[in-house]
């Protein structure tokens, strides 16, 4: 059984083939890595599934619905949320009200208009325990637009998280950071998926942290699903480290 | 070590103590006001109290919703006719229904125009609103026997806190004293409830959208919805506004509905600082006061104005009270 179904998916940006008749699944409760050069169509297909762009042609079924045509809102109270390839943050919000806004916005809160915020302990108090769980409590009070680029990154997943997801998709969480941060960042974010037994479809180009932290790898090239399988069964796969890894790429 | 996730957890719980610690001073400075100074001097700052409830009306767009408006001028102009056209046709005379009919006005004003507009961002947002107010602007001008035309139309003293205070007797000493307080009561009422509304949940959504409008629609903000929302308050606070004006003032005019009105809302809003709570309000009394005397003092007013003014912007970028701000935070910071 799978928790997310895309068939026939298609996106076509003029004559860039984008995503090209994609099926593509994730199942419960694992982290599975999505993998390709530059334009393979990965945040493409992040954006399709995540409802910012609507596809040319296809299906998504989320926990067996059809969610193709729901709103934003509609798929994040499903329960899909994601973060963003370049950080998405609300730079003039601290650390912590970043956070604590999502859950106002989750627990459907930010229509009250005549309450403190700052009255509702609950949610600081989930808050604070979020940013505990991604080691971001020193930062809290920080504007997000201040902390370092390590601690943006993990604060963006931070808040996709706050949504509570069944399924959330991570775009190159570990980009713009340096090799030394990858793996710190990696662990946290891994360690806090698999002890919600949450799945987690993290794009990622480093291939030391696909093998590393994920149960399955997609890879894709060109718009379409070139393979799929456990990361043994990449590592052995003639098409994959010709297209992708490369000679060198490979550790 | 357990965190101090409670300590962590109140981040404003101290802000609302403290903004009450600086509110509390300042209003009774205000309330004796009259008291002390003579009648013009408190009539000429109850037009900077009624100014500073539509900048602070304004500038939940702008600070708090990141929405550049060139039209408020429309929505003090539907607060000012309204009173105006009750007084006209149904012959009322009192203040609060006076504001009843201007806030029923405004909200029908603001709901349609905010459907249009609140889909946009940036310049085409301010283009949209500018528009609209125009339209309005128009409208006031070219139906004379509704509105009076250029001549306008002339709202007696109204009676106050249903009809225990009335306007009979002198007129300044009227203005000066019921009155005031009467526009005070209100500023403060409008002050408080803008501090709730920005301090709420509804407004951390608002300043979301203001900083990343996608991030915010991906935690789940329905981004139009709630810019709509902003925008009927904000259209209110500034009709509220208009119709406190209008007894002041004794007569609307369709100049109020044009864009230079909405103009100065913007230009209050920026000099006293659109990053923080009380920049509109302490911009939008100083400007009171700049305008009033470069017009008493030259016929050349408005250059006066525009340079006083452009040299005020550009030495406190961040607004009066954006930069008093930075220099008690540095003068905090270099006592022990
Ligand atoms: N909005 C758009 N308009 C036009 N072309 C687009 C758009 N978005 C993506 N593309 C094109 O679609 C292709 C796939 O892009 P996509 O961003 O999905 O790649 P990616 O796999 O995420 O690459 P990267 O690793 O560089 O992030 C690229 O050729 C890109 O130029
Ligand atoms: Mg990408």
């Amino acid at each position: 059984m799978s928790l997310l179904v895309t068939k026939d998916l298609v996106k076509w940006f003029g004559d860039t083939h984008a995503v090209d008749h994609v099926d593509f699944s994730v199942k419960p409760s694992e982290v599975l890595a999505l993998i390709g050069s530059n334009g393979a169509g990965k945040t493409t297909l992040v954006n399709l599934i995540s409802g910012l762009i609507r596809p040319d042609g296809g299906r998504i079924l989320f926990r067996d619905r059809d969610v193709t045509h729901q709103s934003v809102h509609g798929r994040i109270k499903a329960g899909i949320a994601r973060s963003f390839q370049l950080v998405n943050l609300f730079d003039q919000l601290t650390a912590l009200d970043n956070v604590a806004l999502t859950i106002f916005s989750r627990e459907g809160k930010t229509t009250h208009l005549a309450t403190f915020a700052s009255a509702d302990s609950a949610v600081w108090d989930e808050a604070s325990e979020i940013l505990r769980l991604f080691g971001l409590e020193a930062k809290a009070r920080m504007l997000a637009g201040g902390v370092s680029q390590g601690e943006r990154k993990l604060l963006d997943v931070a808040v996709a998280y706050a949504l509570r997801p069944k399924l959330l998709f991570l775009d190159e969480p570990t980009s713009g950071v340096s090799t030394r941060e990858k793996a710190p960042i990696m662990d946290t974010i891994t360690s806090v998926v698999r002890s919600t037994g949450i799945s987690a479809a993290i794009i990622e180009h480093d291939m030391d942290v696909v093998f590393n932290y994920s149960d399955r790898i997609v890879a894709m090239h060109q718009g379409t699903i070139l393979a799929d399988g456990t990361p043994d069964e990449i590592r052995r796969n003639e098409t994959v480290i010709t297209t992708l890894i490369g000679t060198t790429g490979a550790p | 070590m357990s965190a101090p996730t409670r300590v962590l957890g109140q981040p404003r719980a101290g802000s609302s103590s403290r903004a009450l610690l600086v509110a509390a001073p300042i209003a009774a400075l205000l309330a004796v006001v009259p008291l002390v100074v003579p009648p013009y001097g408190a009539i000429l700052l109850a037009y900077g109290l009624v100014m500073a409830i539509g900048a602070l009306g304004f500038n939940l767009l702008l600070g708090y919703t990141g929405l550049l408006s060139f039209g408020h001028s429309a929505y003090f102009g539907v607060g000012a006719y309204s009173v105006a056209l009750m007084v006209k046709y149904l012959r009322v005379g009192s203040m609060e229904l006076f504001l009843l009919g201007a806030i029923v006005g405004s909200v029908i004003v603001t709901a349609v125009f905010g459907i249009v507009c609140v889909r946009y961002t940036r310049i085409f947002f301010g283009i949209l609103t500018l528009a609209l107010s125009q339209v309005l602007w128009s409208l006031a001008f070219k139906f004379f026997w509704v509105t009076g035309g250029t001549d306008g139309l002339r709202v007696p003293t109204p009676s106050l806190f249903g009809g225990l205070v009335t306007g009979a007797g002198d007129k300044t000493v009227f203005m000066s004293h019921a009155y005031y307080y009467y526009v005070l009561i209100l500023f403060g009422a409008c002050v408080a409830l803008m501090w709730v509304i920005v301090n709420s949940p509804f407004g951390m959504a608002l300043q979301a959208i203001r900083d990343n409008e996608t991030r915010a629609e991906f935690v789940g903000v329905r981004i139009w919805r709630y810019r709509w929302v902003a925008f009927l308050v904000s259209g209110v606070f500034t009709g509220l506004a208009g119709a406190l004006w209008v007894p002041l003032n004794g007569l609307t005019t369709p100049d109020i509905m044009h864009w230079t009105f909405s103009g100065e809302l913007v230009f209050m809003t920026v000099l006293g600082g659109f990053r923080s709570f009380a920049g509109p309000v302490v911009g939008a009394i100083v400007f009171n006061y700049l305008k009033t005397y470069a017009v008493g003092y030259t016929v050349y007013w408005q250059l006066v104005l525009g340079v006083v003014l452009v040299t005020l912007v550009l030495s406190l970028p961040t607004g009066i009270v954006g930069s008093a701000e930075k220099l008690l935070a540095r003068f905090q910071r270099s006592r022990p």
